[in-house]
């Protein structure tokens, strides 16, 4: 049967804003989600809360909502849309425990919504552990022996039947938040507490420990004939023990045998029918015992998942497209397989090459937290690699990886502490793979490490060739290794920086001289990559669709086009500080150029994002974004222009070595990047343009740190150069700290000196991003931040439009980015970081590339600017009248696109976009904001008024704010007078206030009624003691210094553990009091894009 | 040791010799399945045949005494990307190589393979020689060409067991009780002609309440008869199935007096004894993924493949009905024939390796013994 005719508009409830555990990958399915309903002619409407995403571009649904993903929000969409059903399997744990939310309170049955893709039933059966068991059992299949429990009595008396060590999973929680792995009763009561309360239904698992058991994942697709297929299946390297999301993995499945492997798939398929998924995809889990081969059946998701993108990209099947179309009543053998056009996607896909995957942690930016990899997910992003044997395939993961690593070790870089090797190899973390390296290469043998790791021995026995050929290499320099051992070394993976480093090849003038001595020796003696075809049918079929990775083969089957050709470089793993915004810049890019006629070049390897959809761009290489990788690619394209500006810090880390390969770089000119790195030639031209700065210079070394910071005066900032997210950036304000930090955070030198600028106490900042031609100059948009001065701007609430600041300011910021513009030669896009002070408008940072920012603006303005962008870099002009913004192309009269721009006359005036802060992963971190950014994600809201739009930004980021209750207030002298008429205005709004001794007082004296309570180093009961009684609703605590620094962490973390809302700065505080006023008078509404644009 | 493969047509392949040394010549096929090396190379339908595997990584599970579909490997020779030495399986006994080694099968690693298979599908299955000998490459392509073709060819007598016997062990259990011998409750009798019988079309048979008799390709239909046999199950083999003209006067012999079920060259050999032709597939289909809808519900099953002819559906007579159909390529992947109590498929439902989910024909075939089908 094709599709149901019975449903004309179809709801897609999106992932919200990006967090650990649920990233892209949901971006990624939902907007394949949108495009397979819209091309079989529904009606769709979408709300996600998350503006830096592609499904929520107006093109990508006929409505698209971005608001909370509340039931309140998504019931008022329902009464304007009345959709006929429900899509809630694209969007991630949220969407689904969303649309279970919206069921029982009784909205999808009052407005007549059918649920498509789950049913509640199959999502309560998946999501209560101990229901699947059950369910499990009755079908036939093993489980580990457990129990569900609903306090830490009950958790007491099942220990002594499942036994240590214990694994304590909290039921409805993203990537196993709260859960643990406990050895001993006092770290067993510790784990369940915490995991009882992070679930929100009170309730953990206890399970008997699979430690060390191996672990597989099977995608499964099925349709509601009962046909089920196994798209990929999945081999965690990490056995049981390490999340699936922290562990290193690979596809297919290395170490079966056909008879294991048939038993998983009759499981899967099993599994699905018993938990009643009718359509759709669905991802299992098993432990397998390595001694006797047992199957335990771990858990199973009844939507797309994480492990679905990778799947998906590691394959080429479309699983969250075709899981869309199944909802929708299409059978999978009605449906084509999009790359053979010739096969139904009713087949298993197979694989004739090996898919790594590798996560990447963000330790660094919290440096007090447990890096132990245990069941709960603490990754940020991950990378995959393509290679045709496993070998090539891992090694490349790791070079894609970017952590200033050049892959997997053989670049001199090792950190190994030899003392520490066995610890390190049996407690899982993120150094791990590094000292197994380090144990193969100081003779400990495969048995020793498997007794340590519990790795598969065939894992361990590959990394040893992958080392003992390293030992061989080292045996040569570059003019003497034999063509056939350098030959071997590529096809097993190694990178050219790293056989430089192996060979000895001689660095002359820049860094990456000794890589390309190494690419021209290969090249002499013959050595050229081969790309080769994702076909999802090893090479049974012809594949039609150009998804390609590269190896050492015989044969080239790349053919690349004779067309005017761009090549994008993406944005490579996601990480604090560059995430999806740079994937949706490079996405718009692909969009902008290919709309004006060129054929679009995707590279990138992040399995997450939507870039690499085969169907993104016009050819797709799922390669590491390495100078020797990109230059293959180059040499294979020969492209008219490489965009570098679109993807954050990894493409731009290239340009100069790409520029100097004679590679045409498009858009602003790589030097023009620099000089606004380069503090003295940054601040000559600033000079020359008269633009005010903070007093700034640079070092690179401590003795000239301190000389800059004294001529210029504290309190300064300090921050390494080429960074993004504030990596290592610091307020400092003494000597004793500067010295500290120039010592130990970061590693200065005559290429890479320390940023040192005055900082600005008290101000406030701006954020505005432009488009230029090379000459005309369109500002896209001024956000004011919401926080003031020293907190990161990516963990800064902003708005759109400034509303605090006077016009003749906001004149002098579009001034300024003009001329600023125009002095750089910016061709695409430009962000400046404005600050505010006693009536002084000074330049924080100018950067010539895409931002952070681009997606929110394009959201609120309605208006594509990294489309624009890119086509200003492909040499279109801009020409602006008073309502729209021409694109015009060289050589023709008409403008090739309009865009009508926004002129804020509409009901949906202000725009905020709120971040959301990975806290509840990491106890023990401190939670102030500061300059270094550690926000993984943000929401949007909007509304008539800022308090509306600010109160939708919460709600988006999963803060609900209080309408009544105890306000507790404390507060910092400075602070006293501001506080002021925020506490009126909660004392208006029915709020009671408790407030500590200094606080308390000078509220009392302005005639404000407020109740004494103790800091925590006081006495008891405390504000710490009300925030675990449930006895506050709302916290202002602005930071008092160092005296009281222990208390306000206490504060904060108790805070984030029972969830009550806490500003730490007044600008926050007055913007939240705006907010509950709009909640409380309940006047906020729900609007689609389209109605704005 | 180096080794090469050199295709009729000329082509060559370097790589690297990993099983026995020596010369042997095949038809080079590719087989697409990820997993069940031990099963493909111990299949006997992969008589004279130079198998390839695509998946690139081969022997990590070693070989062990459970998988096996015949006594020994049956390929003509092995073509793999990356050979594993080293084996990691709690129910290995031994490295792939050294099966190979013992069984005097020729081995070739380090080529590639997927080059090979891309020039297989576009110019179809073709002979090859697999050569360790060092021997000139020009010598080794006039010894390819003048190697007889696989049309044409009757490798079933060559295959086929000497003398019957019986059978009755069902699938064995895995986990903690692996290794032990399940036996099943055996209540029909089954005849199985042995063309190059796979052994977990027996365990199935007995996993259905079958004792087997296994009897050798050319055993003469009233032989069987006379056995008073429940039903007939004729067999996967190698070969050219036109070339097996006594079987399927045999297979005539039988029709009508005895239900028969038949699999793979029992597929081709029934179309045949139904009165249709078979024909010669462009590169034959090998792997574990191919999609067949069953007709009489609609439903798709991924199935285990391995032919390289198939029946020409519009050869047979109206009264045999076609069942399964190959989605990929629509060919014929069964019939039956109801007058005459006799269906054959042309995949695998017994996998070995592959998907189970076609298993249900053997609960057919009882049935039809039963007198319900």
């Amino acid at each position: 049967m094709p599709r149901r005719n019975d449903l004309t508009t179809i709801l897609i409830i999106g992932s919200g804003p990006i967090v650990i555990g649920q990233a892209c990958e949901f971006d990624y399915s939902g907007a394949q989600a949108c495009k397979a309903l819209r091309e079989e002619g529904y009606r769709v409407v979408l709300v996600n809360s998350n503006p830096a995403t592609i499904m929520t571009d107006p093109g990508l649904a006929d409505a698209t909502y971005i608001e909370p993903l509340t039931v309140a929000s998504v019931e008022r969409i329902i009464a304007r849309e009345r959709p006929d059903a429900l899509l809630p399997t694209v969007g991630g744990q949220t969407a689904l425990n969303l649309a279970v939310d919206l069921h029982e309170a009784g909205v999808l049955e009052r407005y007549g919504v059918e649920l498509i893709g789950a049913s509640v039933e199959a999502v309560r059966i998946a999501e209560d552990r101990q229901r699947f068991k059950d369910k499990m059992i009755e079908i036939g299949l093993q489980v580990p022996r457990s129990g569900t429990v609903h306090s830490v009595d009950e958790a007491m008396a099942l220990i002594g039947q499942v036994g240590f060590p214990a694994i304590i999973r909290p039921s409805f929680t993203l990537g196993g938040a709260g859960g643990g792995i406990a050895y001993n009763l006092e770290e067993f009561k510790e784990i369940v507490e915490r995991g009882l309360d992070a679930s929100p239904v009170n309730q953990v698992l206890i399970e008997e420990s699979v430690l060390g058991w191996k672990e597989f994942e099977l995608e499964v697709m099925r349709d509601r004939m009962d046909n089920g297929v196994i798209i990929c299946s999945i081999e965690n390297i990490d056995p049981m023990g390490v999340h699936t999301g922290d562990s290193v993995t690979v596809a297919p499945a290395m170490t079966l045998t056909d008879r294991e492997y048939q038993q998983l798939r009759d499981q899967a398929l099993a599994v699905l029918r018993a938990v009643g998924v009718e359509t759709g995809g669905s991802n299992v889990q098993f432990a397998i015992s390595p001694t006797d081969g047992r199957i335990y059946v771990i858990e199973m998701n009844p939507r797309v998942s994480r492990s679905s993108a990778l799947a998906s990209k590691a394959t080429g099947f479309p699983i969250a497209k075709i899981a869309a179309k199944l909802a929708i009543g299409y059978t999978l053998d009605e449906l084509p397989n999009d790359i053979t056009r010739e096969t139904p996607a009713s087949f298993e896909p197979t694989l004739d090459y090996v898919v790594v995957k590798i996560p990447r942690w963000t330790f660094e930016k919290f440096p007090q937290a447990d890096q132990t990899l245990t069941t709960s997910m603490k990754s940020v992003g991950e990378v995959m690699a393509i290679g045709r044997t496993f070998p090539e395939a891992f090694q490349k993961a790791w070079r894609s990886l970017e952590q200033g690593r050049l892959g997997w070790g053989a670049d001199g870089k090792d950190q190994i502490n030899p003392e520490r090797v066995r610890e390190r190899l049996i407690t899982p973390n993120p150094e791990r793979y590094f000292y197994l390296r380090y144990a193969l290469q100081s003779g400990m043998n495969v048995a020793q490490i498997n007794a340590l790791t519990h790795i598969d021995p065939w894992f361990l026995e590959q990394f040893e060739q992958i080392v003992n050929l390293e030992g061989r290499l080292r045996a040569f320099d570059l003019s003497n290794v034999p063509a056939d051992l350098l030959r071997q070394a590529k096809r097993m993976g190694f990178g050219d920086a790293q056989l430089a480093y192996l060979l000895r090849a001689p660095r002359l003038r820049h860094a990456w001289d000794a890589e390309l001595a190494v690419r021209a020796r290969r090249k002499e003696l013959g050595i050229f990559p081969t790309f080769h075809r994702v076909d999802t049918c090893a090479a049974e079929f012809p594949a039609f669709t150009p998804y390609l990775y590269s190896s050492y083969e015989s044969e080239d089957e790349a053919e690349p086009s004779t067309r005017k050709k761009v090549i994008i470089l993406g944005s490579g793993p996601n990480r604090i500080g560059q995430g999806i915004e740079f994937d949706y810049c490079c996405v718009h890019a692909v969009f902008g150029l290919r709309s004006i006629g060129y054929e679009t070049i995707m590279v990138n390897c992040n399995p997450e994002t939507v870039s690499t959809d085969y169907d993104t761009a016009d050819r797709l290489y799922f390669e590491p974004l390495t100078l020797e990788d990109v230059l293959n690619i180059v040499d294979l394209e020969e492209p008219d222009g490489v965009l570098v500006q679109f993807g954050g810090q990894t493409p731009l880390k290239l340009a100069r070595a790409l520029e100097a390969a004679g590679v045409p770089i498009w858009g602003t000119a790589p030097d023009s990047i620099d000089l606004a790195e380069d503090r003295d030639r940054f601040g000559a031209l600033l000079g020359r343009l008269d633009i005010p700065a903070p007093a700034h210079g640079s070092a690179t070394s401590g003795e000239e740190a301190l000389e800059v910071a004294r001529t210029i005066s504290y309190p300064v900032v300090v921050r390494p150069s080429y960074v993004l997210g504030g990596r290592a950036m610091a307020i400092v304000y003494d000597d004793e700290t500067l010295e500290r930090y120039m010592r130990e955070a970061v590693d200065a030198s005559p290429e890479h000196p320390v940023l040192i600028d005055r900082f600005l106490e008290d101000a406030f900042e701006m954020d505005v991003d432009c488009v230029a031609d090379g000459s005309e100059v369109v500002i896209a948009g001024i956000m004011e931040q919401i926080e003031l001065a020293g907190v990161h701007s990516g963990d800064s609430a902003c708005v759109i439009p400034t509303y605090m600041v006077a016009p003749e300011h906001v004149a002098m910021m579009q001034t300024y980015t003009v001329q600023l513009a125009r002095a750089l030669g910016v061709v695409g896009l430009m962000n400046v970081q404005y600050a505010m002070k006693d009536g002084i408008v000074y330049v924080l940072e100018v950067n010539p590339r895409a931002s952070r920012t681009i997606p929110f603006v394009a959201k609120a303005t309605g208006t594509p600017w990294a489309q624009i962008a890119a086509q200003c870099a492909g040499g279109a002009q801009l020409r602006l009248d008073d309502q729209y913004l021409h694109v015009m192309v060289p050589g023709q009269t008409e403008p090739v696109i309009s865009h009508k721009l926004d002129t804020g006359e509409h009901n949906q005036k202000y725009h905020v976009k709120e971040v959301v802060l990975p806290w509840a992963r990491f106890p023990g971190v401190d939670t102030l904001l500061g300059p270094e950014m550690r926000s993984t994600g943000e929401a949007m809201g909007s509304g008539a008024t800022f308090g509306e739009a600010f109160a939708k930004a919460q709600l988006g980021c999963g803060q609900d704010l209080p309408l009544s209750g105890k306000a507790f207030l404390s507060v910092n002298d400075r602070d006293k007078a501001s506080l002021l008429p925020i506490a009126r205005d909660l004392a208006a709004m029915g709020f009671e206030l408790l407030a500590t001794g200094g606080t308390a007082a000078s509220l009392r004296e302005h005639g404000l009624t407020v109740t004494s309570i103790y800091k925590v180093n006081e006495g008891r009961p405390n504000a710490v003691d009300y925030v675990k009684n449930n006895e506050i609703a709302l916290i202002v605590n602005t930071p008092l210094g160092k005296a009281s620094f222990f208390d306000e962490v206490a504060i904060r973390r108790a805070a984030i553990t029972y969830g009550v809302p806490m500003l730490t700065t007044l600008s926050g505080a007055a913007a939240a009091v705006q907010a509950i006023r709009a909640l409380a008078d309940d006047v906020w509404t729900v609007h689609s894009l389209q109605e704005r644009i | 040791m180096d080794a090469v493969l050199v295709l009729e047509d000329g082509r060559v392949f370097p790589g690297r010799s990993f099983g026995a040394t020596g010369e042997r010549i095949g038809e080079v096929v590719f087989h697409t399945g990820m997993t069940g090396y031990q099963e493909i190379l111990t299949d006997p339908s992969y008589s004279g045949q130079l198998v390839t595997m695509t998946a690139p990584h081969i022997g990590n599970t070693g070989v062990n005494d459970f998988d096996p579909e015949s006594f020994k490997p049956q390929v003509a020779g092995f073509i793999v990307r990356a050979y594993s030495e080293d084996y990691s399986s709690w129910r290995a006994r031994g490295s792939l190589a050294q099966l190979l080694r013992d069984h005097q099968i020729v081995a070739i690693a380090e080529i590639d393979t997927r080059a090979l298979t891309r020039h297989i599908r576009t110019a179809g299955a073709m002979r090859g020689i697999l050569s360790t000998t060092g021997e000139a490459v020009a010598t080794l392509l006039a010894k390819t060409r003048q190697a007889p073709s696989m049309e044409g060819l009757d490798l079933t007598r060559v295959v086929t067991c000497d003398e019957s016997y019986g059978w009755s062990e069902g699938s064995a259990p895995f986990g903690p009780d692996y290794g032990t011998t399940l036996l099943p409750p055996l209540t029909r009798h089954v005849v199985a002609y042995d063309f190059g019988l796979k052994r977990t079309i027996l365990r199935r048979l007995a996993d259905h309440g079958c004792r087997v008799t296994v009897v050798p390709a050319q055993t003469p239909a009233s032989e069987v008869l006379a056995m008073q046999p429940d039903g007939v199950f004729y067999s996967n083999g190698p070969g050219d199935p036109a070339a097996a003209a006594y079987a399927v006067e045999t297979l005539r012999g039988l029709l009508g007096k005895v239900p028969v079920f038949g699999i793979c060259l029992g597929h081709q050999l029934m179309g045949l004894a139904l009165g249709g032709r078979t024909y010669k597939l462009p590169f034959g289909h090998h792997g574990a993924n191919h999609p067949v809808r069953y007709l009489p519900t609609g439903r798709v099953e991924i199935t285990s493949q391995n032919h390289g002819f198939a029946v020409d559906p519009d050869s047979l007579p109206a009264e045999v009905e076609i069942t399964h159909i190959n989605l990929n390529d629509q060919t014929v992947e069964g019939l039956r024939h109801p007058g005459l109590r006799c269906f054959s498929v042309q995949y695998h439902p017994e996998a070995g390796p592959g998907p189970h989910d076609a298993t249900y024909l053997f609960r057919d075939f009882v049935s039809i013994m039963e007198g319900k089908g």
